[in-house]
C-alpha cells in the first residue's frame, strides 16, 4: 500500500492509518505540527501523558504484585487501554455517506491528547516486560510464561472487540 | 514511595515520555516508507532498555524513589505503549498486512523482554 493513494481521509482511521500516536501518510497528521501548532499538539501530548501516567499510577500502587505474583493490574490497565484506544479511534474514524451536518467534526486535539497523550501514557511495554523478567528470575516460570502470554492475548481481544463493538454502533 | 510527594514526577516523567513517543515516531516515519511500525517497536525497545537501567540502578542503590518514579514509572512507562501496538497490530491485520501484523505481535514482547533484561544486567555488572 502506497501513501496518498485513497481520497483525503479525516483525523482518524481510513484505509491507510495504521499508527494511532500519530501516522504520516494522513495529510492533516503530517501539517500538525507546522508553525504554532507544533506547541499545542505537544502540549496536549504533555498533558495527556501525564494525566495517563497518573492514572496508571493511582491503579496499580494499591495492588503490586506479590513476588512470584501474577500482576493483575498491569493487566488490568493495559487491556483497559487497548479497548478505550479501539473506541476511540472507531469514534474517530471518517464515515462517508452521511448526510448535511452528519460528518461529526473533531477537535483536532483530540487524537494527541487522547491516544497519544492519555492512553499511551496509561498503558506500557515497559512495566510488563520488567515484571516477566522479574518473575523468570523469581523461578515463577509457569507465571511468567502466562504473564508474557495473557497480556497480548487480552490487548489484542480488547483493542479488535472494543473497534468491531464502537464501528457497529457508530453504524447504526 | 507513598504520599503526594510521589506524584508530581509521575506526572512530569509521563508528560515527558508522551512527547519523546511522539517526536521519535514522527521522525522514524519520515525516514522510512515502511508500513511496519518501526517507530513504536523503537520506542517501546528503548523505553524499556531505560527501565532496565533505572531498575538496576536502584537495586544497587544508585538511584532513590523520586528518580524510580520520574523516569520509571513516569518516562519509561509513558514512553512504552501497550494501546498502539495493540491497535497498530489489529489496523495491519484488517488491511491486508497479515504477515506484518504477525511479526509485529511476534518481535515487540521478546524485544522488549531482552532489553528490560539487557538494562538490568548493565547496571549490576556496573555495580559490581
Amino acid at each position: 500500500m502506497s501513501g496518498g493513494s485513497g481520497e483525503g481521509r479525516g483525523e482518524g482511521a481510513g484505509d491507510g492509518v495504521i499508527d494511532p500516536d500519530v501516522d504520516l501518510r494522513v495529510p492533516a497528521q503530517r501539517a500538525e505540527t507546522a508553525g504554532a501548532h507544533a506547541v499545542a499538539v505537544l502540549a496536549a501530548v504533555a498533558a495527556g501523558g501525564a494525566l495517563g501516567a497518573c492514572a496508571r499510577y493511582a491503579l496499580t500502587l494499591p495492588w503490586p504484585a506479590a513476588p512470584g505474583g501474577f500482576p493483575w493490574a498491569v493487566l488490568a490497565v493495559n487491556a483497559a487501554g487497548c479497548a478505550l484506544i479501539g473506541v476511540l479511534m472507531a469514534l474517530l474514524e471518517e464515515h462517508g455517506g452521511k448526510g448535511p451536518g452528519g460528518a461529526r467534526a473533531r477537535h483536532p486535539l483530540t487524537r494527541p491528547f487522547l491516544g497519544t497523550g492519555v492512553l499511551g501514557g496509561f498503558t506500557t511495554f515497559s512495566v510488563y516486560a520488567l515484571d516477566a523478567v522479574r518473575l523468570l528470575e523469581e523461578g515463577a516460570a509457569g507465571t511468567a510464561l502466562l504473564y508474557l502470554g495473557a497480556t497480548p492475548a487480552a490487548a489484542l481481544g480488547a483493542v479488535w472487540a472494543a473497534t468491531a463493538a464502537t464501528r457497529a454502533a457508530v453504524a447504526r | 514511595m507513598s504520599g503526594a510527594v510521589s506524584w508530581l514526577p509521575v506526572a512530569l516523567g509521563g508528560a515527558a515520555g508522551a512527547c519523546l513517543r511522539y517526536t521519535v515516531d514522527r521522525a522514524m516515519q519520515s525516514r522510512h516508507e515502511s508500513l511496519f511500525p518501526w517507530g513504536t517497536l523503537t520506542v517501546n525497545a528503548a523505553g524499556s532498555l531505560l527501565l532496565g537501567l533505572v531498575t538496576g540502578a536502584v537495586e544497587a542503590g544508585a538511584a532513590g524513589p523520586g528518580a524510580a518514579a520520574l523516569l520509571g514509572t513516569g518516562l519509561c512507562g509513558a514512553l512504552t505503549t501497550y494501546s498502539t501496538f495493540s491497535y497498530e497490530t489489529l489496523r495491519l491485520a484488517e488491511s491486508g498486512h497479515r504477515r506484518a501484523a504477525l511479526a509485529n505481535a511476534a518481535v515487540t514482547p521478546p524485544v522488549a523482554l531482552g532489553a528490560v533484561w539487557a538494562g538490568l544486567e548493565l547496571t549490576r555488572y556496573l555495580a559490581g
